[in-house]
């Protein structure tokens, strides 16, 4: 089959580095083309450079037979690439029809001709089977809806060439399901489809080809028939794999957490946590295992003193919490990894170090009295969590907003876990981020298990949650619907207990 | 280091030459030779008197621009420094008349009763954001109405003092009141000055900027208040409480800005008249803006846009151009500023990122060689 996308030899120089150094890749016509690699091995750079944004030093651009070279993405979207990226630009208080023709109205006599742009996405959502509302207001819509928005905004300007970058690291896996069904509509249209992913069992799933990248070099191309997982993943580090598994256990009968029927509204103050209880001991780590907006928000939210009961308790160490602001439960030895890091745990403009005190600005080293900053100690601080996490910066002076979402997440992980703790709260805290990253987070909540932490953790990789877990609960509709032994359940299981296929009541 | 300072300077100055630029084409339009109108302010505006008067304007500015920038960090847009400053100094004027204490304590209350009054007029406008989650925008220009065309006038015809003069003015403040002027202070280093005094408010101003400039950046509560200002739910998820925070930003600009009426008053007119200076207020978001919130840029915003305001009075003495050119002048130096700052800002981003790319490669590439190095072996 003819290629699509032809790049040769495509190198790309920052100051002091080669970001893509000699890459190839090959994406036939019509294909599902996957980019896996670690974060920083290039993979965005190399997607920029082919949809315009960026230019390359060296190599040779062939799409459709033509040889090009953009100077902007608008010569990239003229020729039919079309690029969805992983944050989405989407106007909330636009409706979809708005949003979509944004930048590209179809016009009649100088005034937008709305009806035959409402025609065509409608047609459109026909075709590839994206169904969305035209006139729905775009902040009202979930996470994989406007995901599907982005995709028929690339289409509307007529890509035939779609590049998806980590189009899964937002998405519940019902979401990765319909996206990947979207997909294989769009394939069987005739559309060439290069999507970045480090999620291997997806890649795996959806791909015809893959292409692995690691610091800035094509290490292979291979057929998803050929390989595992596991030979993946070990392409993308270049070396043997950590998994996430405890050893022994730490487990004690000395409780830290203890909530008692909890329950908390939500937003718009209707009931979204009803009586939860639970106990959490020291040395442990519990799992909460749910499809997400199920309630475990709101219970985090409750236990770090933004979000009130509206009856129940939650204790720590035995006292009750009710009345306690979020910062004396900080300051009483909760740390918090936020599931969505750039809204709840980094203030992007602000230099690392700076960074490293939110949440901790009350404390020593970063304060002393609990008043005057100490800038020395702080910076040296940040320098010793930077190196002992291995966040990769220039240096502590930079701001976050300049770090991949990998170092972003191992400052986060990094400055709560060298806090003083009695728990820890961990929200997703491998989300987005690659499997070295990954293998570091997963062993420092190992590391904190084995001082005595007592950790909840709460994700949707449920293979990071059995492997991590000395106890899962299931958490849907705000209850608590199973305890779980995580050594004796599989993935499938805890799926089923999470949509409510299966109840616990009924298999005894 | 080098390109850090680029960071600092590329921006102001590029803002001054465009604004020369276009006051220059100004200028021509007006019929007036731009090199000479320029020349004339520079010979006028080097004066000793002329710099004397540039800071006693430059000072309330200065304050203003504190007050501005004490919102600006943590996001709030306190338009309302206008009506803050003018209700505390009629306020501050009537108690400094009403009192007769020992000098230093008399000048005292009258800084604190204004500074009580400033925020308690903000403080009005945080409550309703906090409570009622009025945009402070709104609410400070309607409490700006009130104050300046309502309590204000009001508060002048009840509190006149008829005397032999026909103005409307109230009581002079007795001289304990007073703050004594810094001619005395300068003359050590220069010649004698004629005619004008520097009002010796200028170093509370100084020790307010300094007092700012160590809040926000070496204390936990500057802290707070920046970090709630760049991402709010990331600071509540720290432990700060926005409402807390708002209103705190609120009582201190509030607090800053009634002391901007106090040069004028405890310096030179010692009493509330119809004459008292109005738009500082406004002219402080100027400089806040020129200054980019920094306690020296401020400060070398309110003395470019005092140096304007008092230079320029030789372009109509001179029959160059009227004095309103000038008002130009200031308002492109704020617009080209604020598009340069943007500018430099990007760069400096882009900058940084392309460097912590370039350590992170780095580390894979290194890990890389030394992979096969390793295998090599």
């Amino acid at each position: 089959m003819a290629s699509a996308v032809l790049l040769e030899g495509i190198t790309k120089r920052f100051p002091g580095v080669i970001a893509n150094d000699g890459v190839n890749l090959d994406v036939a016509e019509g294909e599902i083309h996957a980019i896996c690699g670690e974060n920083g091995a290039g993979k965005s750079t190399l997607m920029k450079i082919l949809y315009g944004m960026q230019p390359a030093d060296e190599g040779r651009m062939v799409v459709n037979g033509q040889e090009v070279k953009f100077s902007s993405p608008k010569e990239a979207i003229a020729l039919g690439i079309g690029m969805v990226h992983q944050h989405f630009m989407l106007a909330d208080n636009l409706s979809v029809l708005e949003n979509v023709i944004l930048g590209a109205e179809p016009a009649k006599n100088g005034i937008i001709d709305f009806p035959e742009a409402r025609r065509h996405i409608i047609e459109l959502g026909e075709d590839y089977g994206l169904k969305v509302g035209t006139r729905d207001l775009v902040e009202s819509l979930e996470v994989g809806e406007r995901q599907r928005i982005e995709i028929i905004k690339v289409l509307f300007r007529g890509a035939k060439i779609l590049i998806l970058d980590e189009p899964t690291a937002v998405l519940v896996p019902q979401e990765v399901e319909e996206l990947f069904r979207n997909m294989r509509e769009l394939k069987a249209n005739g559309h060439t489809i290069i999507f970045i992913d480090h999620k291997l069992d997806e890649v795996l799933e959806i791909a015809d080809t893959i292409t692995v990248i690691r610091a800035g070099k094509t290490i292979d191309t291979v057929k998803p028939e050929d390989v595992t997982a596991r030979d993946l993943a070990e392409l993308m580090v270049g070396s043997e794999l950590p998994v996430p598994e405890t050893r022994e256990s730490t487990v004690t009968d000395h409780v830290v957490i203890e909530a008692v029927d909890a329950a908390a509204d939500d937003d718009a103050g209707s009931p979204k946590l009803r009586a939860v209880s639970m106990k959490v001991h020291k040395g442990e780590i519990l799992g909460i295992a749910g499809v997400e907006g199920n309630g475990q928000a709101e219970f985090v939210e409750a236990l770090m003193g933004m979000r009130p009961l509206t009856s129940g308790s939650i204790s720590l160490e035995g006292v009750r919490m009710k009345g306690w602001g979020t910062r004396q439960r900080r300051e009483a030895g909760i740390g918090y990894i936020p599931e969505d890091r750039t809204r709840r745990g980094l203030l992007a403009g602000f230099p690392l170090w700076e960074n490293a005190m939110l949440g901790q600005q009350s404390m020593e080293p970063y304060v002393r009295n609990g008043f005057w900053i100490q800038r020395e100690a702080a910076r040296s601080h940040t320098g010793k969590i930077v190196e002992q996490f291995d966040v990769r910066t220039p240096s502590v002076d930079v701001a976050a907003h300049a770090l991949s979402g990998g170092n972003q997440q191992k400052l986060i992980v990094g400055r709560e876990m060298s806090a003083e703790l009695v728990a820890l709260i961990a929200a997703h805290p491998t989300r987005g981020i690659d499997v070295g990253a990954q293998a570091a987070v997963w062993e420092e909540l190992r590391q904190a298990r084995a001082t005595g932490l007592a950790v909840i953790l709460i994700s949707a990789d449920l293979e990071e949650l059995i492997g991590l877990s000395d106890r899962l609960v299931v958490m849907l509709r705000g209850d608590i619907v199973a305890e779980l032994d995580p050594t004796k359940v599989t993935p499938r299981d805890l799926g089923s207990y999470m949509t409510g296929a299966s109840t616990q009541g009924g298999e005894s | 280091m080098g390109k850090k300072l680029f960071y600092v300077l590329a921006a102001p100055l590029v803002a001054v030459g465009v604004a020369l630029f276009i006051s220059s084409i100004v200028l021509l339009f007006a019929g007036a030779n731009p090199l000479s109108a320029y020349q004339n302010m520079w010979e006028f505006g080097t004066r000793l008197e002329t710099l004397i008067e540039t800071l006693n304007r430059a000072t309330p500015l200065y304050l203003s621009g504190i007050a501005v920038a004490i919102g600006f960090r943590m996001n709030l847009f306190n338009i309302g420094i206008e009506g803050q400053y003018v209700l505390a100094a009629i306020i501050a004027a009537k108690v400094g008349a009403e009192i007769n204490l020992p000098p230093i304590l008399h000048v005292t209350v009258i800084i604190v009763v204004a500074m009580i009054v400033g925020a308690f007029w903000s403080g009005l406008a945080g409550f309703l954001k906090v409570t009622r989650n009025v945009h402070e925008v709104i609410s400070t220009i309607m409490l700006n109405a009130i104050a300046v065309s309502g309590i204000v006038s009001y508060l002048l015809s009840i509190w006149d003092v008829p005397d032999a003069s026909l103005d409307t003015a109230l009581k002079e403040i007795p001289e304990s009141g007073w703050m004594p002027s810094l001619n005395g202070f300068v003359e050590i280093f220069t010649r004698d000055i004629k005619r004008v005094e520097l009002w010796g408010f200028i170093l509370v101003a100084a020790a307010v900027g300094v007092a700012y400039h160590v809040l926000i950046n070496r204390t936990r509560v500057g802290y707070d208040l920046r970090a709630s200002g760049e991402n709010a739910p990331a600071a509540e998820a720290s432990g700060t409480d926005p409402k807390k925070m708002i209103m705190a930003a609120m009582l201190l600009g509030g607090a800053v800005a009634g002391l901007v009426g106090l040069p004028e008053l405890l310096g030179d007119a010692h009493e509330y008249n119809l004459r008292f200076t109005r738009g500082l207020g406004f002219a402080g978001i100027a400089v806040a803006l020129l200054g980019r919130n920094h306690a020296v840029g401020i400060a070398i915003g309110a003395f470019v846009f005092g140096w304007l305001d008092r230079a320029s009075g030789v372009l109509e003495v001179r029959g160059d151009a009227p004095r309103e050119i000038v008002a130009i002048m200031q308002g492109v130096i704020i617009l080209a500023a604020v598009i340069a700052y943007a500018v430099v800002e990007r760069k400096r981003r882009e900058d940084e990122a392309a460097a912590a790319a370039a350590a992170t490669a780095q580390v894979l590439a290194e890990r890389q060689a030394a992979k096969e190095q390793g295998g090599a072996s």
